[in-house]
């Protein structure tokens, strides 16, 4: 018996496209990602020149006592933040999906507004408040607002919805079986929580924990507004960076804010490792009985947080409408009358929306496609794998890191790219890559809930791979691409830290006006400008939500049964 | 050792495997497979999981490409081609509907193009729908029909481009056992009608058994045997074949001369042993409905007693345990006739088995 030569599939056309668009989407990531960062690693061990210094910048920040001391203060504050926030959001998760406390969906709704505001939102109100002419300065007992305390403060608020997103998410998924198991076994309630409750919420308590740490150490916006005369890291290397045009110091600053988003990366994933699964396709979903002793302490739990939520933003509001905090407390729309604070004006504004827009489009196309062609693809070499890897990276890396490698990447004159810089295509591109994991998390599981074989079906009736992906995949998966629109448009509008170092004369988007005006002063109308981007992130979530249903009974009708 | 006028088709062959060999990384798959299908041929590929009987019709399909070999289709090397660009239909173990779309959306998925203008296709569609007898539920989505209804807009949507292969993979395990009996005769009827070359994955032997022109038994990547249902069950090639396909007990035994077998204090006597030479190890089967019980079994010389160990009543027929000396047997007897034997747990019985009967293979 012969041995015969080796088959060497031919590719067809289906095969040629997913290849193609593969290809595509490793260059994307490796230009606008991959090289920017490695080039930042570079520019680390340079000197201004260009010239090989080894560990000598690394050294310098070292011995600088400013630089080391802003590393230490953004630790501590991150650290304390977490202690905060994770038990708060956890109590506040546990009661909207253990209890059976009336309005969750209010609860709920309310939990996400401080997402569509920018973090600068919760810092100017705090300002209002306890600020040098705030209405409560009395109860910090003398201590000032602008420091450590208005960031924690404002930090809390801002990170509170991420972290209790999370948990929400992480304690929905309960087994009833298992608490009727424990009952059955007469378990005490305590026991019961310590041994299932807790557990199975690890991951979530890890993920929340590392989550919260990482955006107070690279958040830009409240620091800057709140944080006076306090130095930390993420206003340690715009001050590098910007102001004495040191970028060599700037790409070390850039690295150590590397490593705690990194080190927390790495321990979400262990944790996620040891994360057993909880639901098989068994489970029956928990549903709690009205119990008063847990119910009401949550109910009034659920009610302060709402109400501390809503009076942040209702104080930023009022305040923006104020004419003259505290003195002359009549109503005005003078403050949003932007021009005569900020050069572009309402510009600003348009811009964002625009930069917001693009981003939305160009990255929920990008994100759903190449989610697909990762998915769905029929080879699966080593590219895949690596594009696989470089699709999850920008989770680990913080937007200030991502600006500073692109500064670095696009201002460079040997880039050829070079042109890009301070145009709104660079703006739209790094906050496309800034937000790309959590987008393609959410579009791998809206993928792999599709049956395996559509393609080879379609495949076998003849139908090429682009008619299918148009017929059937896009649809079924609408609801995740909306709400992929969404997340990048939200994101896009209120983002600080990723374009602060990369606008340009023409291309100021409105989160860095409202930057711009507090630091000249003009706090009512910063307060405004950031009020009209919550107005147009709510006006669209709210358009999301009507809109979303509609579609819904378009394109899911074959979902009812 | 293949059965090898059983391994041709009857007919003039439609579809032929050459040496095919499929590795996924270190791990071999298929190891040299050959086989040929004829035109209008109903085959199934029965074998455990992980035997290879689906990796082969997938690179049969083209959805995973064989490494090496070669497969012809209706003279056609497909070898190396996308699936695209071959001709078949595909039910899958899943059935892959598009939940998006209705019954006629699904079944009409595929007629596009200058060969399937608008009417055409949907007078192709409405006839597939009265074949496959789902006429009132033609607007309804996947999610709202039955397991049953759903494979049955799966095989329309198969085989609405009259594909001249029709490939099935496990179509009925995900169905209840009534259903499933009822659909596997209305495949075979509709094959029959449209006479489409057929293969299908199994690893049911019942279904195998009941709806093929042949079987390809496979095992680690490798077939056993290949032949008509019949000859499968009564002449397994081999000891794997035997006690995979149809129920038989089995026990250790050594070739003695003569054509006998002797496990423990007993001799049988085996047509199965003749080309064995005697002194060698061998493992022996035999199916239950082969065993002669009491007064039946007093016409054969070499009868001997038994004891029963258990009965178990399974409606048309009982099934008795029996032990001898050590070796367990297992009779069935129709459940009229049980009256008629003293078969109490513990009561002895004469037991026979006719020589032609006993199937034997070299062992270790």
């Amino acid at each position: 018996m012969a041995e015969l030569a080796l088959v060497r599939p031919r590719a067809g056309r289906d095969q040629r496209i997913m290849q193609g668009a593969l290809l595509l989407a490793a260059g994307f990531l490796a230009l606008f990602l991959v090289l920017p960062l490695a080039w930042l690693l570079v520019r680390a061990f340079q000197d201004a020149e260009g010239g090989f210094v080894g560990l000598a910048n690394f050294a310098a920040y070292v011995t600088t006592p400013a630089l080391a001391a802003s590393a230490w203060n953004s630790l501590w504050v991150a650290g304390l933040t977490s202690l905060l926030v994770v038990p708060l959001a956890f109590c506040f998760a546990y009661a909207l999906t253990r209890s059976r406390i009336p309005g969750k969906p209010f609860f709920r709704a309310v939990m996400l507004l401080p997402v569509l505001a920018p973090s600068l939102l919760p810092a100017l109100a705090l300002i209002y408040l306890f600020g040098n002419q705030g209405m409560l300065r009395g109860w910090l007992l003398g201590h000032s607002v602008y420091g450590p305390i208005g960031i924690v403060i404002a930090q809390v608020f801002y990170c509170f919805p991420h972290a209790a997103l999370i948990l929400s998410v992480a304690l929905a998924g309960a087994d009833g079986r298992l608490y009727e198991a424990a009952a059955a076994l007469k378990v005490g309630r305590w026991r019961m929580f310590t041994t299932i409750t807790l557990p199975s919420a690890t991951y979530g308590l890890v993920s929340a924990s590392v989550v919260v740490f990482t955006l107070v150490v690279t958040d830009f916006g409240i620091a800057k507004v709140i944080g006076g005369q306090f130095p930390v890291l993420a206003t340690e290397v715009y001050k590098q960076v910007v102001g004495q045009q040191n970028f060599n110091i700037g790409a070390v600053v850039g690295i150590v804010l590397l490593l705690p988003a990194v080190g927390g990366f790495l321990l979400e994933r262990w944790a996620q490792g040891r994360q057993a699964g909880v639901l098989s396709g068994r489970s029956v979903p928990y549903a709690p009985k009205v119990r008063l002793a847990r119910d009401v302490p949550l109910l009034l739990l659920c009610l302060a947080v709402a109400v501390a939520l809503l009076s942040v933003v209702g104080i930023a509001a009022w305040g923006s409408a104020i004419r003259f905090w505290p003195y002359n407390l009549t109503l005005t729309w003078a403050n949003y009358d932007f021009g005569r604070f900020d050069s572009a004006g309402w510009d600003a504004l348009l811009l964002s929306a625009r930069m917001a827009g693009l981003t939305a489009l160009c990255g929920t196309a990008i994100v759903f496609l190449v989610a697909y062609v990762l998915e769905r693809g029929v080879v699966q070499g080593p590219l895949a794998g690596l594009v696989r890897f470089a699709a999850s990276m920008p989770l680990a890396v913080p937007g200030l890191v991502l600006g500073l490698a692109y500064i670095l990447f696009f201002n460079e004159p040997l880039n050829p790219l070079g042109f890009l810089y301070g145009t709104l295509a660079i703006l739209v591109l790094n906050s496309l890559v800034h937000f790309y994991t959590v987008c393609h998390l959410t579009a791998v599981a809206a993928i792999r809930q599709l049956d395996p074989e559509f393609e080879s079906a379609s495949a076998s009736l003849g139908v090429p791979v682009w008619l299918t992906f148009w017929r059937v995949t896009l649809p079924i998966c609408l609801p995740a691409i909306l709400e992929i629109l969404v997340y990048l448009f939200v994101n896009a509008m209120t983002t600080v830290s990723a374009v602060i170092f990369l606008y340009g004369p023409d291309t100021k988007p409105a989160s860095i006006a409202v930057v711009h005006m507090d630091e000249a002063g003009q706090s009512s109308a910063a307060a405004a400008m950031a009020c009209t981007i919550l107005a147009v992130n709510l006006g669209l979530k709210l358009l999301h939500l009507a809109m979303g249903g509609a579609i819904e009974r378009w394109t899911q009708g074959w979902r009812r049964r | 050792m293949l059965d090898l006028l059983a391994a041709r088709p009857p007919g003039p062959t439609y579809l032929t495997v050459e040496h095919v060999t499929k590795r996924f990384g270190g791990f071999t798959a298929l190891h040299d497979v050959s086989l040929s299908v004829g035109a209008g041929e109903f085959v199934s590929f029965l074998g455990p999981s992980g035997c290879g009987k689906t990796t082969l019709l997938r690179a049969i399909a083209g959805l995973d490409m064989a490494s090496s070999g070669r497969i012809t289709q209706a003279g056609r090397d497909i070898t190396a081609l996308p699936p695209a660009e071959r001709d078949f239909g595909i039910v899958f173990q899943s059935y892959a509907l598009f939940p998006n779309l209705s019954v006629v959306g699904n079944i009409g998925y595929g007629l596009r193009g200058a060969a399937w203008p608008r009417e055409k296709a949907r007078a192709r569609v409405a006839e597939l729908i009265a074949t496959v007898g789902l006429e009132e539920h033609a607007q309804k989505y996947p999610s709202q029909l039955s397991g049953g209804q759903q494979q049955r807009v799966a095989l329309a949507r198969a085989l609405a481009n009259r594909p001249g292969l029709l490939l099935l993979d496990e179509p009925l395990s995900a169905l209840d056992a009534i259903v499933r009996q009822r659909l596997r005769t209305e495949i075979r009827a509709v094959q029959k009608a449209l006479g489409v070359t057929t293969i299908m994955v199994t690893h049911d032997q019942e279904e195998a058994l009941s709806i093929s022109d042949r079987i390809v038994v496979m095992n680690a990547g490798r077939i056993e045997q290949i032949g008509t249902p019949e000859a499968v069950y009564r002449h397994p090639a081999s000891a794997f074949v035997a006690s995979f396909v149809g129920r038989s007990g089995s026990f250790d035994a050594m070739v003695e001369p003569l054509g006998r077998l002797r496990a423990g204090n007993i001799s049988l006597g085996s047509d199965a042993v003749a080309s064995l030479p005697a002194g060698a190890a061998a493992r022996a089967f035999i199916r239950p409905e082969d065993v002669k019980l009491g007064p039946a079994a007093e016409a054969y010389p070499g009868a001997f007693m038994a004891i029963v160990g258990g009965v178990e009543f399974l409606g048309p027929f009982c099934r008795i345990h029996l032990l001898v000396e050590g070796v367990t047997l297992e009779a069935d007897v129709p459940s009229d006739q049980m009256r008629g034997l003293n078969l109490a747990n513990s009561a002895r019985v004469l037991v026979a088995v006719p020589a032609d009967k006993v199937m034997a293979y070299p062992h270790g």
